[in-house]
């Protein structure tokens, strides 16, 4: 009995507050997306502008680990007994993918360009309770090019 | 010492190549963050203790393949790569790996 009430108590708890923490994600997400794309991001080896002279480029990186809720972990579990898209799990990548890249790209705010974009994911929390994702890893990186002074900036439009 | 995860760096050419350079690392928090982070479980969000966890253990690997490098001779680092693995619950290893260069 005890332990169906804890478990009861962490739905709750986990849904709410679930809830509201991916609510305030997502839109701290849509804010700084919308800041941030005037930065050029591609997934090519070569600038968009090859004739463009290059000042300097480096290695940028960004990640973050994120965890999925209590409720939304038992309805994955549920979702896996009838098969099918498992939403939760969906948002809580797509949520890890952006914001790792927000990061790679708050990193190097003067920068004019990012090419060969890579994200990698990975499962941190093996040997918990079971084998279920609880918690992934986003790593985003790229190569951060800055142009010569004076250059014209280059445009995805 | 330049880095990057692309064949060349932007603006130089390669002069002479060294072959494979690696670091890795594995870390793992004190106990106290491996609490907060499966109360975190229940709520959902960011573990910011184990995002800083793989922030430190990243840097300590890519100064490692750096060092490695500068033994070499070279003065940069060209296609680097990053993986990540969990050996064990709140452990993680990072593996850095790329091409040592000299570039002019």
């Amino acid at each position: 009995m005890d332990g169906l009430i804890i478990s009861l108590t962490f739905l709750v708890l986990g849904y709410v507050f679930g809830k509201l923490a991916e609510g305030r994600h997502y839109r701290s997400i849509h804010a700084r997306e919308e800041i941030l794309v005037r930065l050029p991001t591609t997934s090519c080896k070569k600038p968009i502008k090859t004739s463009t002279p290059i000042s300097h480029a480096e290695l940028v990186h960004g990640h973050v680990v994120i965890s999925i809720d209590y409720f939304k972990r038992l309805l994955a579990g549920l979702r896996n007994f009838f098969g099918g898209s498992v939403r939760s799990y969906e948002t809580l990548l797509d949520r890890a993918r952006r914001e790792a890249v927000l990061r790679l790209k708050e990193s190097c705010p003067t920068a004019n360009e990012i090419i060969n974009l890579r994200i990698e994911t990975s499962s941190i929390s093996k040997g918990g309770s079971g084998d279920r994702v609880g918690s992934v890893e986003v790593l985003a990186y790229g190569t951060a090019i800055y142009y010569e002074q004076g250059s014209a900036q280059p445009s995805l439009l | 010492m330049f880095v990057s995860n692309i064949e060349d760096i932007p603006g130089k050419t390669i002069t002479t190549c060294y072959g494979i350079v690696s670091g890795s690392t594995v870390r793992t928090k004190h106990l106290g963050r491996d609490i907060f982070a499966s109360i975190k479980n229940i709520f959902g969000g960011e573990l910011k203790g184990y995002t800083e966890l793989l922030g430190e253990s990243r840097d300590e690997a890519l100064g490692r393949m750096k060092a490695q490098a500068q033994q070499l001779g070279a003065n940069a680092i060209v296609n680097v790569r990053f993986s990540t693995s969990s050996v064990a619950a709140g452990a993680a290893e990072i593996y850095v790996y790329g091409t040592a260069v000299t570039v002019e």
